[in-house]
């Protein structure tokens, strides 16, 4: 042993550290996991949406863009499985370069690295077009496990996070509220209607986020300064030796976009007491509204 | 380019799903409207009492592939065993219910089979041979026509959008004998609650939000149960820990298209709004009456949900018994 070594050894017993350098030769502290998390900007859910002069985009100006909800829980989790097993966190995405922002935000809570594809024609993608960029950049990265979240609350598809496991012939858990990784293996507790099913599966896999898998952290002030000097890894779809024609024209085309019908707004009802105003509810939705 | 309109069937529980009605229904009329044949497409295990169910929604066909395999919905096994017969019966049009089970198999099915997927439709039309849906964007705060090219073209349906019509099919079944295929899940065990009205399928949706004042939802759910409805909340009387996540309706939970929603105690933060919007009839009850909720609901009380919530309980078992 050298010097250098012996003298940061005993840095970390005086630390206090010993236990902690300890537990991580147990065995269950050998199964590093890493962690895949895609990642998408999107406005934030308070954001007012409104039609741009095309006709097939939303106005940008005034929106505030933030981490996608249920990429939040993604990234989360996959903090919380570095901490208990070891590993890495990688935070991609794809996007114009202003997501950026939102992957240094990830930085800040905890993630070690960042990657951006840059693709400033990402709204014309479809979600089989943004699978298939993700799917050529994560072609030599080492994984055993992505998260993502189970939609993006811009266009609500669904699709991106599953679509790129086939692309990577690896299987794919949706709606996980709860996770165990044991031995190379994940259980997940997927949502569905009425309950929940527990399905298992041999790492690699993709899972995909329900809301009540965990509590998002927030950047720390310390990890916001730290994440200005993570590793951030921005390249173009060349870089990653694709060639815009290669994703071709996308099969699923926005051809318009209107705003919901408004309710013509609220007929309060009234009346001289509590119980005819009930009565009077009662009655319009019998027989205006043919409800009940 | 017509080769037929395929229908994925889905159960609970050996019974078709609400939404799975509604996907043959518009799978029907897309068929009727592009001249071609609907095929349903029932998978699972041991199930005579469904498999001839889809003929009265206008099915001419029906693909059974009845496999211990596919007993529990898994998507390695489902997309491997549909995916062959779309490759056989090679259908322009693919269309399911927009369930949980549906939204992950249209997904992986999309990339597997290289396809244009709409998910989530509450309209489709037809033109010239190439399906234009709508879609809700943004939790609904836009309404979006996706034009699809390729084939199959995917439509997921969303719950409750898609009327039922029944309409007579020859439903002649075809037995299919189809592997599984490679396949890495492994089912371990499943806690349902089959008593309870599914919050995306209900026909009447009774929330409460932060007015509620608590986790006690009694009188909200006495009138969900005594109109067959479900319980809703909003996204503050889930972090509250008032309801499970399950319940939450808006743009971070569920979007629901009832025909009756009645928001009690929500003071309609343009989140909630935006899951329940496609509501066909939006009731508000709060205390304060200028509260956003009332300018997106068609009738209002300003007034104590407390108060309010049982008198109309009341005035409706009086409907119902006269």
């Amino acid at each position: 042993m050298d010097n250098k070594k012996f003298h940061a050894i005993c840095i970390e017993i005086e630390k206090g550290k010993w236990m902690k350098v300890s537990l991580f030769n147990r065995k269950e502290r050998i199964y590093k996991v890493e962690i895949i998390v895609l990642l998408k900007q999107v406005p934030a859910t308070e954001s007012f949406i409104g039609i741009a002069d095309d006709g097939i985009s939303i106005k940008t100006e005034d929106i505030k863009w933030v981490i996608n909800p249920y990429d939040e829980f993604a990234v989360e989790e996959a903090l919380r499985i570095k901490s208990a097993h070891g590993g890495t966190v990688t935070i991609i995405s794809t996007g114009p370069e202003k997501s950026v922002e939102t992957i240094r935000t990830a930085l800040a809570m905890g993630a070690d690295k960042g990657i951006l594809i840059k693709n400033p024609e990402a709204d014309k993608c479809d979600g089989l077009g943004t699978a298939r960029i993700l799917a050529a950049a994560l072609k030599n990265i080492k994984f055993d496990l992505i998260i993502a979240g189970q939609r993006a609350v811009d266009d609500d598809n669904f699709q991106v996070g599953t679509a790129l496991s086939e692309f990577l012939s690896i299987p794919n858990i949706s709606l996980v509220e709860k996770e165990e990784i044991v031995d190379g293996k994940i259980k997940c507790y997927r949502t569905v209607e009425g309950g929940t099913v527990v399905l298992e599966a041999p790492l690699p896999i993709l899972f995909t986020t329900q809301k009540g898998l965990n509590e998002p952290r927030y950047a720390s002030l310390p990890g916001i300064m730290k994440a200005k000097r993570k590793p951030m890894d921005i390249k173009s779809l060349s870089d990653i030796g694709i060639d815009a024609s290669e994703i071709g024209e996308p099969m699923v085309k926005i051809v318009a976009m209107k705003l919901p019908a408004e309710r013509k707004g609220g007929k309060i009802i009234k009346g001289d007491s509590a119980g005819s105003i009930a009565a009077e509810l009662v009655k319009v939705l019998y027989e205006e509204a043919k409800v009940i | 380019m017509s080769n037929g309109v395929i229908a994925i069937t889905e159960q609970s529980e050996g019974v078709l799903r609400k939404v799975a009605c509604e996907a043959l229904s518009e799978g029907k009329r897309i068929a009727e409207n592009m001249g071609c044949s609907l095929t349903a497409v029932v998978l699972g295990s041991g199930m005579e009492n469904v498999s001839d169910e889809p003929g009265k929604y206008g099915a001419d066909k029906i693909i059974v592939v009845d496999n211990k395999a596919l007993s529990e919905y898994m998507t390695d096994a489902y997309t491997n065993v549909i995916a062959e017969i779309v490759n056989k019966e090679n259908p322009s049009v693919l269309i399911l219910g927009a369930s949980s089970q549906g939204k992950d198999l249209s997904a992986r099915l999309s990339a597997r089979l290289n396809a244009p997927l709409a998910m989530d439709c509450v309209a489709v039309r037809i033109e010239d041979g190439n399906v234009i849906a709508t879609r809700p964007m943004y939790g609904g705060k836009i309404l979006t026509d996706v034009k699809l090219q390729g084939k199959p073209q995917i439509v997921a349906v969303r719950p409750n959008a898609m009327s039922i019509a029944e309409s007579s099919g020859a439903g002649a079944i075809e037995k299919l004998d189809i592997d599984a295929g490679k396949t890495d899940l492994i089912f371990v065990e499943k806690q349902l609650d089959t008593g309870k009205v599914e919050l995306t399928e209900a026909d009447v949706v009774v929330s409460g939000g932060r007015g509620m004042g608590g986790a006690d939802f009694s009188v909200i759910e006495e009138l969900a149960e005594l109109m067959g409805g479900a319980v809703g909340a909003s996204r503050s009387a889930v972090d509250e820990g008032w309801r499970s996540v399950s319940d939450q309706v808006g743009q971070t939970g569920k979007v629901v298209s009832p025909n009756l929603y009645i928001a009690c105690g929500i003071s309609g933060a343009i989140q909630h709004l935006a899951g329940m919007s496609t509501s066909k009839v939006i009731v508000a009850i709060n205390k304060d009456a200028e509260a956003p909720v009332f300018s997106n609901a068609d009738y209002g009380i300003v007034g104590d949900l407390f108060e309010y919530i049982p008198l109309i309980t009341e005035e409706i078992k009086k409907l119902k018994a006269g």
